[in-house]
């Protein structure tokens, strides 16, 4: 086999598919998403036309010329064989000038197909991003160049290309699993439960123990048994202490029960097999309203909210809030609804959604000797997916009992994360199989793992009460929302919490209730997840708003417009919010604005007509057409605390070097922190390197959560990249804002090493705002849904880097999509029945609408030179506005998501009549 | 995914296709590849090795080779397939039978219109396809012989085709009359490019029409109706439906009710289109 224009004469093994022989090769740029053919990410060119390489029995392929995106440019279609190794092919130049990836990782395997592929390419079926919501794709194909080059020291507020587009379009840049296998590397395999609640009896790895190739297995006898949280905050009393590495007690189907540690994966799996073990099942519960119950079986009996920070395990209960709040002169919930002209009561669901970041979760763990020479004891490396390796590391080094100068945790570049990689959940596996065999330890996760063994998003249930007077204006606000947190805690109580904070806090009543509980099952855990609870809670309450309109015959963002708050206006959730939230900027009026307007414009022309409907009657005949509108605001930093560091350093090439702890997993911050240290510096932008997410090289970092990367960690940037700018010109008497290669000359000469630093706290916090709008038309025949227009205006600030903010916003409406309409975790019993993305349906191009993105005017006087974050919030107000579009089109309000065809079909109750 | 086995033997000659203990048949891979190998299977016999012709037409018929790929099936019979007339007027549905799989064209370079037929799965579009078609299937036997199935014949339950272990789907046959036919296909999925949820195809023969239904049905229902008698055709629908609660097939791509109501939709509008012209 001939790979990018290398022999490669190994053998393949009996049944292995061609993606992991070209990885073993050190192809790496061939990625996972799948293994499965769902996803195209390790699409390549098999003798010129592209296959999904997972798919591709490798014995067949002995005699082919592959070729992967590293060798695309010299070896693809119409490439020079001769050309620089690193040329890129045209079709990658396009991706690199429209910006058109995030993370990243599916874009070696999008490349491949779009190279491979004659014109035109179509819709890309086979093709999965999770990240950009594909309009930046669009436009890579259809060559349009979303970038620029920014002159020296103008680089904030442009649309700068992304430090590593090059490396990522090629396939170079290294993914967690991606360096070069160390020697002796081990692999993990871990037997999942099969019941959903159940007490080991009895287990015995002896035969594992023996079998070939197997280094150690590992029982819950042997791990230690201290309890944790696979949450990382902060405060890492944040999150309940329910959970053991290996504990005898199973709490979900697909909990870790055994691990087997060998020298293929293969291996690892055959020992598994041999793990002998007794279960005494148990009553298993897995509706958390019955979960609640008196009787329900209890699932972490005996925790305490002082000793575990569990409300009430007596009730399975691991967080509540119970508060009422009326301003004075006013006599609370009940007494106001029955004074009102108008009252809505109703509840919303919201569905089990997984992350689907399209990098699975994986880490490799190994020891290495001392930092400081002659430092006896050997120092833990953990190179993972994660957006908080500093969390990740003071956790190991509690959980294994080391100091943390001897745990060194590292983010490559990660596959996206959407919350789901603010956990630990892989890393102390392979930490303590490298420490207990003296190997380095790999464990990858599958992508069925994915949907078994890891947290989704919190299914919630909301109960809404709301009244208003004559006028419109509210009169009282209560929600009831009961979130199920499946087997653990973790980010129960956050997601809890933050879920009815700003959803109830954007709305001025005089009367609030708000009754959350948080509630274990028998079901796959539930964790963080883009948006952090606001998404649910926003959709029932923008849903009850839109009803209120309607019933009052008030116009929808007018009636919003009358009572959402304005600065001076306090925070009030069950009660006044004090802290240090503030008013740093507000574009919430604007972006109500600028959406009903935009709705309000000629709109552009509908797609074709589906084949099913003969063309005379599109919009006629059983179509309905609609429009809605949804509002969210959130905080633009996670509360109680956000720490992070940066440094900027004079390199010894004259370049600036940028260390920060935070992590790059799409998100775009090592763009904006080159952008923001590029700025204050008065240089090019690609005269600074930022250097991330290694807790050995940066100072610390709370992490990548809670939107925090480029208001956090970008205002320590600003602040360092300010300082060394002072020193740099006091040391060089002003040279610094002359031409550029005297910069240069100067600075690799006098001035390397020269550094400076800050830190930020993140405190205090803005609030920034989404309002979206959609005109849809549904079918009432068939429940089908068409997105005639989609808008969405964000209130981010002064914008940073309008590309990157559109694709965060693109991306969010996107992955919103699929909540609203497609995405379901289905689970019977306890068991994830969809564990495939075949099954799942996370949307693809050919779903996703354009969306016309459009800013506020603001300058928010605490973030970054004016700006906010803005990257979980795109999603929040998408999936209220497709459902209050519906309502709009069809007189039926669906309250359930997903909004699939079939169930709004059934809502609509719609007869099949032709 | 890589499977976890020992052996892959690559067949050239019909004593290769006599399997061994833990062995089982590989036609593209694009479904075994892409899940753990159930318990016990061991090895795997590649049919791709056996260097059939993907398919050939003359004046009695067209054939399938079981290893013709869905980019062969696409890119051969389906581009002689038509809308206006001509002798192959039927294989016109040939492309959209095969989009309507999940799968990108980059799969159909690999996958196999044998193994799809062989998976027997509702969403197997070429089950479809090759009932309309009244297409026969050509099955070795083990013992060295053939014999025949008739391809609306050949799934007995969701996923389960009546082949016995060793078995191999050697090709499909379709005569030159049906090829001639006039033929119609509808299909509906929970998304744009999602698993298909329902599936008619159809074909008109004589005063009569064939009405297959796939996906929403565990098993394929070939309903003969004559041509515009759509009170005949809501008759036929409504004797499925009295078979009970497994009639109409249900998964997660999309409830019973819905799919029941949608087949019914695509089959009068599959039965419009194949109505006098
Ligand atoms: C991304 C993706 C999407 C898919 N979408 C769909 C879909 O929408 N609808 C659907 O029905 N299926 C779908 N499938 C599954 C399957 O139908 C396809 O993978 C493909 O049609 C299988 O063909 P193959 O040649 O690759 O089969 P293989 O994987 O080689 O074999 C499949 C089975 O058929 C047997 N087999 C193969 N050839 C023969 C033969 N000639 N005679 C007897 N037995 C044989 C094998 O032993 C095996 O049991 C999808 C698969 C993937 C990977
Ligand atoms: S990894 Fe091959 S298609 Fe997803
Ligand atoms: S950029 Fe496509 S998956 Fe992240």
């Amino acid at each position: 086999m001939r790979i990018d224009g290398t022999e490669a004469t190994a053998e393949p093994r009996p049944g292995q598919c061609l993606r992991t022989y070209l990885r073993e090769q050190g192809a790496t740029a061939v990625k996972k998403g799948c293994d499965a053919g769902d996803c195209g990410a390790c699409t390549v060119l098999l003798d010129g036309a592209p296959v999904q390489s997972c798919l591709v029995p490798a014995h067949r392929a002995a005699d082919a010329e592959v070729v992967t995106a590293a060798g695309l440019g010299r070896f693809g279609p119409g490439g020079d064989p001769d050309a620089d190794p690193e040329a890129l092919h045209p079709v990658q130049r396009a991706f690199v000038e429209a910006a058109a990836f995030q993370c990243g990782f599916c874009t070696a395997g999008l490349v491949c197909t779009v190279a491979g592929t004659p014109p035109p390419v179509g819709e890309l079926k086979g093709n999965l991003c999770r990240c950009t919501g594909y309009r930046s794709i669009r436009d890579a194909l259809a060559g349009r160049v979303n970038t620029e080059v920014a002159e020296p020291g103008q680089a904030f507020g442009r649309a700068v290309v992304a430090p590593a587009a090059a490396r990522v379009v090629s396939g170079r840049e290294a993914y967690t699993l991606d360096e070069p296998a160390p020697p002796g590397l081990l692999h993990v395999a871990v037997l999942g439960s099969p019941h959903p609640h159940a007490r080991i009896i009895r287990i015995d790895a002896t035969a594992a123990r023996r079998a070939p190739g197997v280094h150690l297995v590992l029982t819950h006898h042997d791990v230690p048994d201290t309890l944790y949280s696979t949450a990382r905050h902060e405060n890492r009393l944040d999150d309940p202490d329910d959970t053991r590495m290996l504990d005898p007690v199973l709490r979900f189907v697909g909990q870790r029960v055994a691990v087997a540690v060998a020298e293929t994966p293969r291996q690892a799996r055959a020992a598994l097999a041999l793990v002998d073990v007794e279960y005494e099942t148990l009553p298993a519960v897995f509706d958390p309203e019955a979960a609640r119950q008196p009787g329900a079986p209890l699932i972490h009996p005996g925790r305490t909210p002082d000793e575990h920070r569990v409300a009430d395990a007596s009730r399975n209960v691991v967080a509540q809030l119970h508060e009422e709040y009326a301003e004075p002169g006013h006599g609370g919930v009940d007494a106001a609804l029955a004074a009102s002209a108008a009252t809505v009561e109703g509840t919303w669901t919201t569905d089990r959604v997984n992350h689907v970041a399209l990098e699975t979760h994986g880490a490799r763990a190994w020891l290495s000797p001392g930092p400081s020479a002659g430092a006896e004891q050997p120092v833990l490396h953990v190179r993972t997916s994660t957006q908080v390796p500093f969390l990740v590391r003071d956790e190991l080094a509690r959980l294994l009992d080391l100091p943390e100068e001897r745990v060194r945790v590292v983010a490559g570049r990660v596959g996206g994360g959407f919350g789901g990689k603010q956990e630990l959940l892989v890393e102390d596996v392979v930490a303590l199989a490298a420490l207990r065999t003296g190997r380095p330890v790999q464990w990858e996760l599958s992508r069925e793992q994915q949907f078994t063994m890891v947290p989704c998003r919190h299914p919630m249930r909301i109960g809404v009460r709301a009244g208003a007077d004559a006028d419109g204006h509210l009169t009282a606000l209560a929600i009831d929302v009961l979130a199920d947190t499946g087997a653990y805690g973790n980010h129960a109580p956050g997601v809890l919490f933050h879920g009815v904070h700003e959803s109830m806090a954007v709305y001025r009543a005089p009367n609030k209730r708000v009754d959350a509980e948080s509630v274990y099952t028998n079901n796959v855990p539930s964790g963080a997840f883009r948006g952090y609870g606001l998404g649910q809670v926003q959709f029932a309450i923008e849903g009850a708003i839109d009803e209120l309109a309607a019933r009052l015959g008030i116009d929808p963002v007018e009636m919003r417009r009358r009572n959402v708050i304005r600065p001076g206006d306090p925070f009030v959730v069950g009660r006044p919010v004090d802290g240090d939230l503030e008013y740093g900027s507000y574009g919430l009026d604007q972006c109500l604005d600028l959406v009903e307007e935009a709705l309000a414009r000629e709109p552009s022309p509908v797609e074709p007509p589906p084949a099913v409907e003969p063309v005379e009657t599109w919009l006629h005949g059983e179509w309905s057409v609609g429009t809605g509108v949804a509002l969210a605001m959130i905080a633009t930093i996670p509360p109680r605390g956000h720490f992070t560091h940066a440094r900027v350093t004079v390199g010894a090439d004259g370049d600036f070097v940028v260390d920060v702890g935070t992590a790059e997993f799409g998100n775009g911050t090592t763009t904006v922190h080159a952008q923001i240290a590029a700025t204050e510096l008065g240089v090019p932008v690609d005269r600074v390197r930022v250097r991330s997410s290694d807790t050995a090289t940066a100072g610390y970092d709370t992490g990548a959560f809670g939107s925090a990367g480029s208001v956090v960690a970008g205002l320590a940037v600003q602040r360092a990249a300010q300082s060394l700018k002072t020193t740099l010109d006091s040391l060089s008497a002003g040279h610094l804002s002359g031409r550029t290669d005297a910069i240069a000359q100067i600075a690799s000469t006098q001035l390397a090493g020269v550094w400076a630093e800050a830190t930020h706290d993140g405190s205090p916090r803005s609030v920034a705002f989404n309002v979206h709008g959609f005109r849809v038309a549904v079918h009432r025949g068939t429940g089908e849904v068409r997105i005639l227009r989609s808008v969405h205006a964000a209130d981010a600030g002064v914008v940073i880097n309008p590309e990157q903010l559109r694709g965060q916003i693109d991306g969010g409406v996107g992955q919103a999509l699929g909540s609203a309409m497609t995405e379901r975790m289905v689970v019977r019993d306890g068991v994830v029945v969809t564990r495939t993305l075949r099954h799942y349906r996370m949307p693809q191009l050919s779903d996703v609408p354009v969306t016309e993105v459009l800013f506020a005017d603001t300058v928010d006087r605490l973030g970054p030179r004016g700006a906010k974050s803005m990257s979980e919030a795109p999603y929040n107000p998408v999936a209220p506005a497709l459902a209050n579009a519906i309502a709009d089109a069809t007189g039926v309000r669906p309250r359930d998501l997903p909004i699939q065809r079939d169930r709004l079909w059934e809502l609509l109750g719609a007869t099949s009549d032709r | 995914m890589d499977l976890d086995i020992d052996t892959v033997r690559t067949a050239r000659t019909r004593a290769d296709c006599v399997l061994r203990p833990g062995e089982v048949f590989l036609g593209g891979g694009t479904f075994l590849y892409s899940e753990p190998v159930p318990a016990g299977v061991t090895g795997l016999v590649d049919l791709t090795g056996m260097g059939w012709e993907p398919w050939s037409v003359d004046g009695s018929g067209l054939r399938v080779a079981g290893t013709c790929t869905l980019e062969e099936l696409v890119s051969g019979p389906g581009a002689l397939g038509t809308d206006t007339g001509g002798p192959y007027r039927a294989l016109g549905i040939v492309g959209q039978c095969v989009a309507a799989l999940t799968l990108s064209a980059k799969v159909a370079r690999t996958a196999t219109v044998g193994g799809n037929l062989a998976l027997g799965l509702p969403a197997g579009s070429m089950v479809g396809l090759f009932a309309a078609l009244s297409a026969r299937a050509v099955v070795w036997t083990p013992d060295g012989g053939s014999r025949e199935v008739a391809v609306s014949d050949l799934v007995t339950r969701a996923g389960v085709v009546e082949l016995a272990r060793g078995e191999v789907i050697r090709e499909i046959r379709v005569t030159a009359t049906v090829l001639r036919q006039r033929t119609a296909f509808r299909r509906v999925s929970l998304t744009t490019a999602g698993r298909t949820a329902a599936m008619v195809t159809g074909c008109r023969a004589g005063d009569g029409v064939a009405l297959v239904l796939t996906a929403s049905v565990p098993v394929p229902h070939v309903l003969l109706v004559r041509a515009n008698d759509h009170d005949g055709l809501d008759r036929r629908l409504g004797w499925i439906t009295g078979l009970g609660d497994g009639a109409w097939y249900e998964d997660t791509h999309g409830s019973r009710e819905w799919r029941a109501a949608m087949t019914r939709r695509l089959a009068h509008e599959a039965l419009d289109e194949l109505g006098d012209v």
